[in-house]
């Protein structure tokens, strides 16, 4: 954690120094010497001190203490993390062009395999899940999820 | 007279009706299911509710936190697994209960002390907001300034375990906050030059990223397999109760009291009110040594606090537009939607919509007997659902919820990055909790410090001089240096001797 604490604490610090840096030319409000860059300025100047706090308090050797160590809980799968994060990438970038219900099903699949849910149960739940929210999102309460190549049928 | 008619008219309509039963379903569901958390049950409503007048949206977002709250204590009775953060209090307690092959008494204890602890929550809510109303009628920037401030503060120093990180999270919410057109000066500021920046980042997305897209990261990372501590038919939860209540009846206004207070206080909620409750009650037990070997007080008292928090966190949502806790801070973006904007004009003009909301608090807690009891009876085979089945349709609906807030994929890109920084600070031990508060309370602090500092023109003793200003600035000030103080205390102990040499 003391680690962690210290690269947190310089990314802050980089953060807060680029608040203050932009906020200079945030403009006042007419008449008054106070503007938009007020709160931008406390703010970053909160950050940069409360960064310094982190890098010299793991310096010294004094860290927040997890109570729940994550060591305890056993092997860790980022993989399966990274593929829920480029699921959401792929909706992101094709829901438009290919639609909903074409890309819906195979993100969830893709997410289902990933938590290790079997083969059979995943393409089930995969395309059931998809018309579900389709029929509950798009039917009910008629949010316009894309088509996208399929010609629309309701 | 006429508003209270109007309320209950409002209320039992069979649309509404039918809303509180399903949301009360989805609560208890949710509740129960570890790793989905209450406010997660909140976040995730809140795309429905969307599509709802103001009466049932915030009928179901009340009705579902309430039962997702009492029914995050059944895992942790059976998996040693609390299914709210709520719940972990008296996690250890009410498992060694059912171990002891009591799981009747840790489960009914749970359900019937959560009630009478939301009902003790909801009558104070409905008597104090009114009066406190009145009272924020005449709050100048100076008051509305250190009541935000308070919520900073107690979210930090109170509810959290490390102040420093807290400050962080609550900075790094206000410097969301920041992004957008929304300022006194009225400049974009980290817009980008892209037009959907300009209306700041989109609070519905943000949260259901922050409290539903992080959690399942988490589980997804994280593999721990429950195991079910009970293999037998449940007898009555409700046996024995009558018992409980007549031997610990100062357990459970203790309880019920300490939780009001403490959901009241902006910024803390019911997980904190359940710490400090089941700390009470082992301080002022007669029995401390039974303590952590599957002793009831503890759950009784604790059990209380949590619910009676809910009612509690809704006075300062309500009457200040200042949330008591994260699940509150997500209904105060609800109720912006719904135009039922919060403040105490909002006890003027339409106090048929507020009288709406205790009478829907009210139900909620007398359907939670029946619905809870029922709950109990399938939780074995609720808590047998993969949650590896629910996690990836549970991704779908945020996707397309925040999607339909402003039918724009920009929400998704919101949400997903709030899910990855959710899940990164809460690894790095960055409460999420104080982000959340600096997003929604961002611009009313910039108001009221901006109109509060032109009003003081260089004075800053202006920002005491009224009575009720200067007591919040006084507690917000005694609370920051109280740490300060201890420890030149300890300091001060601590180099005597050295000093003696």
């Amino acid at each position: 954690m003391r680690r962690t604490d210290a690269s947190v604490g310089i990314g802050l610090a980089l953060l807060a120094l680029a608040v203050l840096w932009t906020a200079r030319a945030f403009p006042d409000v007419p008449g008054q010497k106070l503007g938009a860059a007020l709160l931008p300025m406390i703010v970053g100047a909160g950050l940069l001190l409360c960064a310094l706090g982190l890098i010299v308090r793991s310096l010294r050797g004094k860290a927040y203490v997890d109570e729940a160590p994550r060591a305890a809980a056993g092997s860790e799968h980022f993989g399966s993390a990274l593929v829920i994060v480029g699921a959401v990438l792929a909706y992101l970038l094709l829901s438009e062009r290919l639609g909903f219900l074409l890309i819906a099903p195979l993100c969830l699949l893709a997410v289902f395999r990933a938590l290790r849910v079997g083969w059979r149960p995943a393409i089930g739940w995969a395309i059931g899940g998809t018309l579900l929210v389709h029929l509950a999102f798009y039917k009910l309460l008629r949010v316009p999820l894309p088509w996208g190549v399929i010609t629309p049928m309701y | 007279m006429d508003a209270v008619a109007t309320a209950f008219g409002l209320v039992f309509q069979p649309y509404v009706l039918m809303v509180i039963v399903l949301s009360a379903i989805y609560g208890l569901f949710v509740g129960a299911i570890p790793g989905l958390t209450a406010t997660m049950a909140t976040a995730l409503l809140v795309p429905v509710t969307f599509f709802m007048p103001p009466v049932p949206a915030v009928a179901a977002i009340v009705t579902a936190t309430a039962m997702a709250i009492f029914s995050g204590d059944i895992p942790s009775a059976l998996l040693r697994m609390p299914g709210t953060p709520a719940s972990a209090a008296y996690t250890d307690e009410a498992y060694l209960l059912t171990k002891k092959g009591q799981a009747e008494t840790a489960l009914g204890a749970g359900l019937v002390f959560s009630v009478l602890g939301g009902i003790f929550g909801v009558l104070v809510l409905i008597v104090a907001a009114p009066a406190l109303a009145e009272v924020a009628l005449k709050f100048s920037s100076f008051e509305y300034f250190w009541l935000v401030m308070l919520g900073f503060t107690c979210a930090i120093f109170i509810a959290g375990r490390d102040p420093l990180k807290g400050m962080v999270s609550l900075l790094l919410g206000l410097l969301i906050s920041v992004v957008g057109l929304e300022n006194p000066a009225g400049a974009p500021r980290y817009t980008f030059g892209n037009a959907e920046l300009m209306g700041g980042i989109p609070l519905i997305p943000l949260m259901i990223g922050m409290f539903a897209v992080s959690e399942i990261l988490r589980y997804a990372v994280v593999v721990a397999k429950p195991v079910m501590a009970v293999d037998r038919p449940f007898g009555n939860v409700f046996s024995g109760m009558w018992t409980l209540l007549k031997k610990y009846p100062l357990q459970l206004v203790r309880g019920s009291a300490l939780g009001t207070a403490v959901g009241a206080l902006p910024g803390a909620g019911a997980d904190i009110a359940a710490w400090m409750s089941y700390a009470m009650s082992k301080r002022f037990s007669k029995e401390p040594h039974k303590f952590g070997t599957g002793h009831v007080e503890g759950i009784v008292e604790s059990g209380a606090a949590n619910n009676a928090a809910l009612g509690g966190a809704w006075i300062p949502a309500l009457v200040f537009g200042i949330p008591g806790d994260s699940i509150t801070a997500i209904a105060i973006g609800v109720l912006y939607l719904k135009d039922m904007n919060p403040g105490p004009t909002l006890f003027v003009n339409n106090p048929q919509n507020i009288y709406a909301v205790f009478i829907v608090f009210i139900l909620a807690q007398l359907l939670m007997l029946p619905f809870g009891w029922g709950v109990i009876k399938v939780a074995k085979q609720v808590l047998r659902i993969p949650a590896a089945l629910l996690m990836p349709l549970i991704l779908l609906f945020c996707i397309v919820g925040s999607f339909a807030i402003n039918n724009s994929l920009f929400g998704v890109v919101v949400m997903l990055a709030a899910g990855i920084a959710g899940f990164f600070m809460e690894r790095w031990g960055f409460p999420v909790a104080p982000t959340i508060l600096g997003v929604v309370l961002g611009t009313m602090l910039e108001e009221q410090f901006f109109s509060s500092l032109i009003k003081a023109d260089g004075n800053f003793l202006v920002f005491f001089e009224r009575p009720i200003a200067g007591t919040l600035g006084a507690v917000c000030l005694l609370i920051w240096l109280w740490p300060l103080a201890r420890r030149l205390h300890a300091g001060s102990v601590r180099q005597r001797p050295r000093g003696g040499i």
